[in-house]
């Protein structure tokens, strides 16, 4: 039973360990590590079907279109995932608000950027200035959501691309003997190879985004590493019930296990994935199981 | 003020040199050039520093993780797993909430909560974690044949490492590596975002582009100057791996077609 917290200076030792593991910011911290949760299931779709998209422009065969899909997996290459990030989030916030002015305020007039300012009219404001407080979070988890989706649909996109590549040429052609046009070929035949060839890079993909989920904590939300900065700084008894020192160093130690755990659990769980996905297929991977079961069964 | 005044004022800010005060109001294009142009000491500071020391340290934990000895193996595979399995931005945290607390203790570790010492410090341990294992998979990847040779010409130990590992390794190792030089110097942005403070101002490339987008509330213009920045970066470490590939290959018959940038996106 969780000891009495009503007064915690009378606590000693692990009471008051339990006690104060369990304050209402502690709980706080807990829930942020279902917004890391949350961003990770939402990202992942989205960026897929960016990446699929993408991956879908860069292979066209109308020049213009290939180029804006080649150029979108080109550009993430040269610069770094966080200047992306910093960049998106406010440049998607200042696009949105911009056509909502435009649209709601028509007669304004006058430019957006003034000096050091982006002014808008009061009704495009995002989020409205009389919004609750949970839409304010909801839409700066938003902003966030389709800021990662943006930057790791383009690594999709490479790996997908690739993919599509990878696919015997053969295959086509068969497609195409059988008379199949270009789109059928491509549903039929392309997509459904292709997951084999691709599920490596997104593997890794997967791996990638997990390592880059505490970045969330630049674009504004307040996920775990907000929440561990604020719990771990030292707390003198005048503002807490719990005065402690500078505890930060062991929160981002117990960050440093989680992601250690969260890591090696996605690895062994992609690892089962992949043997199932290999099974019978005519690649090195599915021929390398076939031959352990002959091995196993002589 | 005219572009070349800016450029003496502000070229090596971010050392502590010239102007003391940033630019508050009026921003120009050049100022915003030059200051994140200043920034970017820093980040190829970092970069070459944890690429070249942590190349060393990559080598002979690759060695050790590749080693018959459980007691060589398995601290390297942790080492490994440890800095290839956690985000970069919490290990920077948490080496800089480290590196504070044994400031209070010991004095040694005084220059450690600084980032010139300190984010290096973390920059090389991450890069040879990741490089490690690229050189461990180089390691086994050595063709047989090559090794077999080796002992029949009677080369052993120290020579036979010298002469036929170490050189076939690298080269087989070396696309994987140019891409990990690419992340690192890229992952340099994440210092003074992570912890680190950036004292009286002198902060990296990234510093300034988010001090002109916070003040001028137009992210259109500093940060596609910091991407041009280190999309230079990124051509210029290509070109440099270009060379060390023909060096490495130059014994290979047409070494022009041998070595193939086989770019990825991710690490």
């Amino acid at each position: 039973m969780l000891p009495d917290c009503s007064d915690p200076s009378a606590l000693s030792g692990l009471s008051w360990l339990a006690c104060y593991l369990t304050t209402g910011k502690h709980l706080n911290f807990y829930g942020s590590f279902g917004t890391v949760l949350l961003l990770l299931l939402v990202t992942a779709p989205v960026a897929l079907a960016l990446g699929f998209g993408g991956a879908m422009l860069a292979r066209s065969r109308v020049a213009p279109l290939s180029w804006i899909g080649r150029a979108y997996i080109a550009v993430v290459r040269g610069v770094p995932d966080i200047v992306f990030f910093l960049f998106f989030v406010i440049a998607l916030d200042q696009g949105l608000e911009y056509l909502r002015h435009r649209i709601k305020c028509p007669d304004w007039d006058g430019p957006v950027y003034r000096g050091s300012d982006f002014v808008v009219c009061d009704a495009a404001k995002l989020p409205l200035s009389n919004a609750p407080q949970w839409f304010h979070e909801a839409y700066g988890f938003a902003l966030a959501v389709l800021t990662f989706a943006i930057v790791f649909g383009a690594f999709a996109a490479s790996v997908l691309f690739g993919a599509m590549k990878a696919v015997p040429r053969a295959q086509m052609e068969t497609a195409e003997a059988y008379g199949m046009t270009h789109a059928q070929a491509f549903w039929r035949v392309l997509v459904p190879q292709m997951w084999v060839y691709a599920l490596p890079g997104l593997s890794n993909l997967w791996l990638v985004l997990v390592k880059a989920s505490p970045l969330l904590f630049l674009l504004g939300v307040e996920d775990i590493v907000y929440w561990a900065r604020d719990l771990g700084g030292s707390k003198t008894p005048q503002f807490t019930d719990y005065p402690h020192g500078d505890w930060r160093m062991w929160y981002f130690l117990f960050l440093l296990c989680f992601y250690l755990a969260f890591t090696r659990l996605s690895e062994i769980a992609l690892d089962r994935l992949m043997r199932r996905l290999t099974h019978g297929q005519a690649i090195a991977g599915g021929e390398a199981q076939r031959k352990a079961a002959l091995g196993g069964a002589a | 003020m005219s572009c070349w005044d800016t450029l003496g004022a502000y070229a090596l800010r971010s050392l502590g040199y010239g102007e003391r005060a940033l630019p508050t109001t009026d921003f120009t294009l050049c100022q915003q050039a030059t200051l994140i142009g200043s920034g970017m000491i820093w980040n190829l500071y970092f970069g070459a520093v944890a690429l070249g020391a942590g190349f060393v340290l990559a080598v002979a934990v690759a060695l050790a993780r590749t080693s018959d000895s459980p007691w060589l193996r398995r601290p390297a595979g942790w080492f490994i797993f440890l800095f290839r399995g956690s985000p970069l931005f919490i290990q920077f945290f948490f080496a800089y909430f480290l590196f504070l607390s044994l400031k209070g203790r010991f004095d040694w570790a005084d220059p450690l909560t600084s980032a010139w010492l300190g984010a290096t410090l973390v920059l090389f341990l991450n890069t040879a974690g990741y490089s490690a294992e690229i050189f461990r998979g180089a390691l086994q990847a050595i063709p047989r044949g090559d090794l077999e040779a080796a002992d029949a010409y009677g080369l052993t130990g120290w020579t036979k490492f010298r002469r036929i590992t170490f050189p076939t390794m690298l080269r087989l190792a070396w696309p994987a590596y140019t891409n990990e030089a690419i992340f690192l110097f890229h992952a340099t942005a994440l210092v003074f975002v992570s912890g680190f403070p950036a004292i009286q101002q002198k902060g990296d490339a990234l510093y300034y582009a988010q001090y002109f987008a916070d003040k001028t509330f137009n992210p259109f213009v500093p940060y596609p100057i910091l991407a041009g920045y280190f999309i230079l970066v990124t051509l210029s470490i290509v070109g440099l791996f270009w060379l060390g590939s023909q060096r490495l290959n130059r014994h290979l018959p047409s070494p022009s077609g041998r070595w193939r940038a086989k770019f990825q996106v991710i690490r």
